[in-house]
């Protein structure tokens, strides 16, 4: 068997495999790779620190942001949130826990027809006001409700 | 690597609703093991969802959303066949990228 042939095959092969895989890496990270990961927000220990952080320093006040949040959390592990921004223009929503290590739990942006609502689980180490954050335009608007978080799932 | 994620994207009208469960331990930092040592962090940061090429959701996370993530959103403009890509990368470079299509 002609061996040197086999290696000369077996190496362009992997050769290919391997242009090929730099060909997509090449073409990815423009796709896919969101814009970089806000780190002084999301290690902000308060609510403040972490407002800061997203640029929306002194929200105000609105009841066209809804929270839907169970009034108490039997585990604190899980607790769903609904965000519905009734807001014309919202481009994004945060929530935020206050007494949680760190506030800010996520910020998502909207684009592309996305409508401004998310649901999500999250995590609350005990009972604290949860906050959501809207940007519609260059304006920032709040709204929260609190959660009791029962530990140990008796009492409270 | 992870597991594959589940998404399930539907109309409804004119609204196509998308849920999404990824499967992640989501470990804050801040727990501690059998034999008290620092569980180290390591969570999902970054999430996007593209909608028949269109870029629908960008979203960062932090380590309070829940263990084996489910996210829930909402959009106008999609259609039935429509690609749903959706991706996300955690905090040690493991990265997770999974499709479906608009039903």
């Amino acid at each position: 068997m002609n061996t040197t042939r086999r290696t000369v095959l077996k190496g362009a092969t992997a050769s290919t495999v391997l242009a090929g895989l730099i060909a997509a890496g090449a073409l990815r990270p423009t796709q896919v790779f969101a814009s970089d990961w806000n780190k002084a927000a999301f290690e902000a220990k308060d609510t403040a620190t972490a407002l800061k952080g997203i640029g929306a320093s002194a929200p105000a006040e609105s009841k066209d942001v809804v929270v839907k949040v169970p009034d108490i959390a039997e585990n604190g592990a899980v607790v769903p949130v609904d965000v519905v921004s009734n807001i014309p223009g919202t481009t994004s929503i945060a929530i935020l826990i206050d007494k949680n290590p760190t506030a800010l739990s996520g910020n998502f942006t909207f684009a592309n027809g996305a409508l401004p609502e998310i649901s999500a689980r999250i995590k609350m180490g005990q009972t604290s006001l949860v906050r959501a954050v809207v940007k519609a335009g260059d304006k920032y608007y709040v709204a929260q409700k609190e959660v009791k978080v029962t530990v140990g799932g008796c009492g409270g | 690597m992870a597991d594959p994620m589940k998404i399930r994207a539907q109309m409804k009208g004119d609204v196509a609703e998308i849920r999404i469960l990824m499967s992640h331990a989501m470990e804050t930092g801040q727990r501690k093991d059998a034999a008290g040592a620092n569980v180290p962090a390591h969570f999902i940061q970054t999430i996007t969802v593209d909608v028949g090429g269109k870029r629908v959701i960008d979203g960062q996370t932090g380590t309070s959303i829940s263990r084996n993530p489910v996210f829930g959103f909402k959009m106008k403009g999609a259609k039935a066949g429509d690609k749903v890509v959706v991706n996300w990368v955690d905090n040690k470079g493991e990265k997770r990228t999974d499709e479906a299509a608009v039903a």
